[in-house]
């Protein structure tokens, strides 16, 4: 599934990403936890195509093909779907065209047809009902007005309709509260597939209670610089980054 | 001094140039080395208009001459077609309409270029009587190398209703001019803008708004792109005489320039002589947020695709205003069809 590969990357002249090295096979869910400033964000937006950063070296295949010569759109339609700590407000463009825009794109860049329309307002309507997401909310301009949980629900509603390979969920947690926090796990529990790897990307352990990973990695100062089963999250919410924050620097 | 006075006489001094203030960003006197020979008049059948279908009564120019009058002149959808048919000519022409008291108008304006490089100079006065409802579309498909002069003189009596909604895409140089006279008494003005310009095209969106009594409402919404090397101009001056209290009057001009070669320049004025007055304007101008079209490329739509996606999202806003459904949908295809979508 995903191989990342000593993988350096860097903003402006600043390295931030200093040899990251990280396989998550299909069917598994990856954690990357670490302090602030580690790279964990820049991960994501590397994997993803987001412009301003530089990969300097080392490589990112998802089922052996290269992510790094494509463009995001391209990588979307590969199965890479990015889930933003901060998902952007689009004024004037509802929530259902954007998504039967992105995913008819991706069907034309996989040679695949279009959903004709019925078909897509049926599965739209039963995903946002499964997320507790009124319809109507559908009709408004994407994530206007919404609440920090709203957006994130939208999210997920995007990542279901879209079907992705592989998620990377970044900070997914932030800004939820409990209860938004449920449906939002309940939601990527949902998508576990054996076919589907996703990286869970967070500073706390307390997402992971509801998005159990198969693996905890640390990312601390550009590099990954611990890996273990879950209890590692537990042992991290116990001791906190600072032994990983001096072993790296 | 105008377009029309120098067609007519041939007196190129009469155009006005960058040194009238009101025309520094739409200089004809420096553009214009010769009057063309006057445009022919033409017997020839002409294609439907971009309003076709939507109403009964149609009046229609071409090159300048009244064509076809409106068949009753009683309908309340009227569509008024300006054809400049003939290339490298000139023509002007003058329409004045009358809206009685209490009844109302959908006034579906159109200027259709249909040859290259011509001439236009229309003028209308428009006298809307108390109480009475006028919406004004006026969409603009003139030729690459046209130039386009159309200057409307708007009376209202009190408690009269005016919406006007202008579309355009330009053309080698075009000013679209509005002149209201608004007496305050109830009336009440929306005043839009709409322009999708690219490659080398030029429109000047102009308005003036004279508030001449108390309890008088104006909300005016313009919003445009540029690509290429065109040039948008917004001037929008609204002048609050001495007296006319209560005034609520609202201004906004926002545009997006997707190129570095493109331009905008933008005058919004508040002239206020009265106290007591509520009134705001607002002008941004800017490039498509990045972060935004990441998102929408991150979720699989191309580059392309996903501006053209967000600026017409960014025009929609001042569409979804107008009010008439079937001049609504056509203005959401033409915006569609300029920015390269299906609708």
């Amino acid at each position: 599934m995903l191989k990342i590969e000593n993988l350096h990357a860097r903003v402006e002249d600043k390295p931030i990403l200093k040899g990251v090295t990280l396989d998550v096979p299909a069917g598994e869910v990856h954690a990357i936890m670490g302090p602030n400033g580690a790279g964990k964000s820049t991960l994501s937006y590397v994997l993803s195509g987001r412009g301003g950063y530089e990969v300097t070296q080392g490589t990112a295949t998802l089922n052996g093909e290269d992510l790094l010569s494509l463009e995001p759109n391209e990588r979307a339609a590969k199965g890479v779907f990015l889930s933003f700590q901060y998902p952007l407000e689009i004024p004037g463009v509802p929530a259902l065209t954007f998504i039967r825009t992105a995913l008819n794109a991706q069907r034309r860049a996989r040679g695949e047809d279009e959903i004709a329309a019925p078909a897509f307002l049926k599965l739209a309507k039963e995903k946002a009902a499964a997320l507790k997401i009124d319809f109507d909310m559908l009709k408004r301009g994407l994530n206007v007005g919404f609440s920090g949980g709203e957006k994130k629900r939208m999210e997920i509603l995007q990542m279901a309709m879209l079907s992705p390979k592989f998620l990377i969920l970044d900070e997914t947690d932030s800004g939820l509260d409990i209860d938004a926090l449920k449906i939002v796990s309940e939601g990527v529990n949902a998508l576990r597939a054996p076919d589907r790897g996703m990286l869970v990307i967070t500073h706390y352990q307390r997402l992971l209670d509801y998005i159990k990973p198969d693996r905890v990695h640390v990312l601390a100062a550009g590099r990954i610089v611990a890996s273990g089963g879950p209890e590692l999250a537990l042992q991290l919410e116990a001791e906190g980054y600072d032994k990983y924050v001096g072993a790296a620097a | 001094m105008s377009l029309a006075s120098a067609l007519k006489t041939g007196d190129l001094t009469q155009l006005p140039s960058r040194r009238d203030e009101d025309w520094r960003w739409t200089d004809l006197r420096g553009l214009i080395r010769a009057v063309p020979p006057a445009s022919p008049a033409l017997d020839g059948d002409v294609a439907p208009g971009p309003f076709d279908g939507l109403a009964a009564d149609e009046i229609l120019f071409v090159n300048g001459r009244q064509r076809h009058a409106a068949t009753s002149g009683t309908g309340d959808v009227v569509t008024l077609r300006f054809v400049s048919a003939s290339e490298g000519t000139a023509h002007a022409a003058a329409y004045a309409i009358v809206v009685e008291p209490d009844t109302t108008l959908v006034l579906l304006e159109s200027h259709e270029g249909r040859a290259g490089g011509y001439f236009s100079d229309v003028t209308l006065d428009i006298a809307v009587g108390e109480g009475a409802r006028v919406e004004r579309i006026v969409l603009i498909d003139d030729h690459a190398e046209a130039i386009d002069v159309v200057t409307a003189e708007v009376d209202l009596a009190p408690g009269a209703v005016f919406n006007q909604t202008v579309l355009t895409a330009g053309a080698r140089r075009q000013r679209i001019e509005t002149r209201i006279n608004h007496p305050g008494a109830h009336a009440n003005v929306r005043l839009d803008g709409v322009y999708v310009l690219a490659d080398q095209r030029h429109a000047d969106q102009t308005t003036i708004v004279t508030h001449g009594g108390v309890d008088g409402i104006t909300s005016q919404l313009t919003k445009g792109v540029v690509d290429g090397q065109a040039r948008g101009v917004f001037q929008g001056r609204i002048v609050v005489q001495p007296g006319a209290d209560q005034t609520d009057a609202r201004m906004g001009h926002h545009a997006l320039i997707l190129s570095d070669r493109a331009e905008v320049d933008a005058k919004p004025e508040l002239l206020i002589f009265a106290d007591d007055v509520s009134c705001a304007h607002g002008n941004t101008i800017g490039a498509l947020d990045d972060e935004q079209v990441f998102y929408a490329r991150q979720r699989g739509i191309p580059e392309l695709e996903a501006k053209a996606m967000l600026t017409q999202a960014f025009l929609g806003e001042v569409v979804e205003r107008i009010e008439h459904e079937g001049a609504r949908d056509i203005a959401v295809a033409w915006v569609a069809a300029k920015l390269g979508r299906a609708a």
